[in-house]
């Protein structure tokens, strides 16, 4: 496989120039957390000298097939398991995957409406989630403009923001020539949802067939996952604070309102961060 | 089921939620991300609040389990997700690597707390 990379060099954030990250702390933290090669950003992939666009779509679609898909598609192994334990249908489970497309979302709205919550409440915690996917867009957008292409292919293509491909298009995007990132970033989210399928229809298929321990690992994955990729894309000192209050008050207001647990975690450990992160500004 | 059906109201029921409560974030980031900055501190306290939701469904999801887990004791799960967050760490903010070492360091130390309970 010719990607043209390093496996390494493929878990690289997002280069400061298209960070969400303030330029003065992102020189300041990448510039300790990370190497960057310099020429990374600069160069592109041999591939695309005179590529055409059905070939750079072809090249993201096989980017699924890297370590990234891989670990997408034993994560949505998990969603599956768990969808299917809490007593979804197929149907309803492969639907989320393709129409979310983010697994916070899903985990939390088959977890929402197996506990009986109304369908408001439901929407509503999906909602809270999904805020987070606002800023990722607004920040991969200025790579996917396309002179001469329907804007139609730009709401197919941030369709695609989630956390695995998103990382994966900041990161593979900028060297390429302008014309090409939409496509190859239609070929990434297109593969991607495949692993995705993939993982949860494998996951629903053998959930109770599975060894115990097995399947208690794939559980256990999925907020590994989850911890991992927000530390990942949000570097920012406000949002790790955030991350760790909701670590620390989630399990207490659970046992203390356990129908609004992830509301007030949210409003509560994410104002407290805000504000503390907001003084020290 | 109690919400959702399996016939074709199921599906809206779960359409609508998709498409209203979750992809309208990402069209609002299209339209938004065409040239103004979204940077303002409305958007830095929404990301801190659903930051702060997810990290807490992530520790519900490890401390009050439904299904396989609930078999793995408690201090098994946090030591795994405290050693596959310090793999991650280190190694760079690895993902697989973090997720690796989280998934081996469970069967592992449930092998052995299985092995010293006998």
């Amino acid at each position: 496989m010719h990607i043209g990379r390093p496996t390494a060099v493929m878990f690289l954030p997002a280069s400061p120039r298209y960070d969400d990250r303030a330029p003065r702390e992102a020189q300041g933290e990448a510039g300790k957390r990370v190497q960057r090669t310099p020429s990374d950003k600069v160069v592109p992939p041999p591939w695309a000298h005179g590529a055409s666009s059905q070939q750079a779509f072809v090249r993201g679609l096989v980017v699924s097939g890297t370590v990234p898909g891989i670990v997408l598609f034993f994560t949505s192994f998990g969603y599956g398991t768990l969808a299917r334990e809490l007593g979804f249908g197929f149907g309803h489970t492969i639907f989320l995957t393709v129409f979310l497309y983010a697994l916070p979302a899903q985990v939390i709205l088959v977890d929402q409406i197996a506990r009986g919550a109304t369908v408001y409440a439901a929407g509503f915690a999906v909602m809270l989630t999904a805020v987070r996917l606002l800023p990722m867009t607004v920040n991969i957008v200025p790579l996917l403009q396309a002179e001469g292409r329907s804007r139609l292919w730009q709401v197919l293509a941030v369709h695609f923001v989630a956390i695995t491909s998103w990382v994966e298009g900041l990161s593979r995007l900028p060297p390429l020539p302008a014309p090409l990132r939409l496509p190859h970033y239609c070929g990434i989210g297109i593969g991607m949802v495949a692993a995705t399928m993939a993982g949860t229809t494998a996951g629903f298929v053998v959930a109770g067939a599975l060894p115990p321990l097995l399947a208690a690992m794939l559980l256990f994955m999925t907020p590994l996952y989850f911890l991992c990729s927000m530390l990942m894309t949000s570097s920012r000192p406000t949002d790790r604070l955030a991350i760790l209050l909701g670590c620390l008050l989630g399990p207490p207001l659970y046992l203390l309102a356990p129908d609004f647990d992830l509301m007030l975690t949210g409003l509560i450990a994410g104002s407290i961060a805000f504000a503390i992160g907001e003084r020290k500004r | 089921m109690s919400v959702l059906d399996d016939g074709f109201g199921g599906y809206l029921v779960l359409a609508l939620i998709c498409a209203l409560a979750h992809e309208s974030w990402r069209w609002l980031g299209l339209v938004l991300g065409q040239g103004i900055d979204a940077d303002g501190a409305v958007f830095r306290w929404v990301r801190a609040v659903s930051s702060a939701l997810v990290a807490g469904l992530c520790m519900r999801l490890v401390l009050f389990p439904s299904g396989a887990l609930i078999a793995i004791a408690l201090e098994v799960r946090l030591l795994a997700l405290a050693v596959g967050l310090a793999a991650f760490f280190f190694v760079r903010q690895t993902l697989a690597v973090g997720i690796g070492a989280g998934a081996v360091a469970l069967l592992l130390l449930d092998f052995a707390t299985k092995l010293l309970m006998r």
